[in-house]
């Protein structure tokens, strides 16, 4: 592959990993703590915190609403519930970006 | 689609019945139809690729192998061990969106997980799915779920309804994830091309300046063909956390 012989030393295994490595054939190490591997682009991390934020306050108004309409209160549990919504969005961008417990969850 | 000087993006989503006469008075619609062609793949794919039962795979038991064996160590890494029961689940939950988004990108072809009722539908399956997991694995327990451990009990009504609303907002972020993934791949496709048949009514020089949208276009399928298996993934694997968080409880 290289042409010159015996170039650096140490085992086979280890002169076959680096061999390997340069020509493409393993990734490079990963960062531990990722799952799946593919490293999330910025693009990508951003479309899903804006999912995360706006699905929480999507929820969080249509609670808001309904128990509006239930308790015949109309605008002060949604406006409650909009503040809350927006905690519990933040909540899902820490969940998904704060740092890790202990597995690979979130 | 692009008749005249209108860019008609949305019209691809639509939907119309097939089969004639019949499949109007049952409502039988393109996207039926691609859930069917969809399911009968999968199932003549894995019939099909490992009927041979070779010790050295062909291509399409290899296509076979690759994804049981992908879909099966994501759940074994993801859920632990008892994430062997929930295999069959997520791995038809993964080929049936799988092949809805590629099948999706074939002209003439209907992609099914671009109408937000289909994936809503699946993400509200997958939570109902893991709630009723998580009570029968822990009954009342579940519902600690809710109030971490070691908080303040004067702040529990706050907590808690936060807690209840970042629950009950996965399934949402879920299926609006791939739903507007898909919306968006397809509606690029479609303004670029019309921007391609504009340029042909514009004479020569449009026929030159047509091939920069072509282009994009080009890359643009090499773009979605990735985005369809990314999202097939992610729908897959954010399943398999929330399978893990019922099953291990935090």
């Amino acid at each position: 592959m290289s042409g010159k012989k015996g170039g650096s030393g140490g085992s086979f295994e280890e002169r076959l990993t680096t061999a390997r490595r340069k020509r493409g054939l393993d990734a490079p190490p990963k960062k531990p703590g990722q799952p799946g591997g593919d490293g999330p682009s910025m693009m990508g991390i951003g479309l899903r915190v804006g999912v995360e934020l706006v699905s929480a306050l999507a929820v969080a108004v249509a609670i808001g609403w309904g128990l509006d309409s239930f308790f015949h209160t109309r605008p002060f549990l949604l406006i409650l519930f909009v503040l809350l919504g927006g905690a519990a969005g933040l909540l899902n961008v820490w969940r998904l970006l704060g740092p890790k417990p202990n597995k690979p969850a979130k | 689609m692009a008749a005249g000087h209108t860019i008609d993006a949305l019209g691809q989503f639509e939907l119309h019945s097939v089969l004639g006469p019949v499949g109007a008075s049952v409502g039988f619609s393109e996207s039926t139809f691609m859930m069917v062609v969809s399911s009968a793949l999968t199932l003549i794919l894995l019939g099909v690729g490992m009927s041979a039962k070779a010790v050295v795979p062909g291509r399409l038991q290899a296509l076979a192998e690759m994804l049981y064996d992908f879909v099966y160590k994501m759940c074994i890494e993801q859920i632990g061990e008892e994430g062997k029961k929930f295999f069959p689940f997520i791995f038809t939950l993964f080929m049936f969106i799988l092949l809805g988004n590629l099948l999706g990108l074939l002209p003439f072809s209907f992609t099914y997980t671009s109408h937000i009722a289909v994936t809503f539908s699946l993400a509200a399956l997958v939570i109902v799915l893991v709630t009723a997991v998580a009570l029968a694995i822990h009954g009342w327990h579940f519902f600690s779920y809710f109030f971490p451990a070691g908080a303040p009990i004067a702040l529990s009504p706050l907590i808690v309804t936060v807690e209840i609303i970042s629950y009950l907002s996965r399934p949402v972020s879920l299926s609006i994830r791939l739903f507007a993934n898909m919306v968006a791949g397809h509606v690029m496709f479609e303004v670029f091309a019309s921007f391609i048949v504009m340029m042909a009514g514009a004479g020569v020089v449009g026929y030159l300046g047509g091939i920069g949208p072509l282009a994009l276009n080009v890359i643009l399928m090499g773009f979605e063909l990735l985005v369809a298996c990314l999202q097939a993934y992610v729908f897959a694997v954010l399943t398999c956390i929330y399978l893990h968080d019922a099953v291990h409880l935090h």
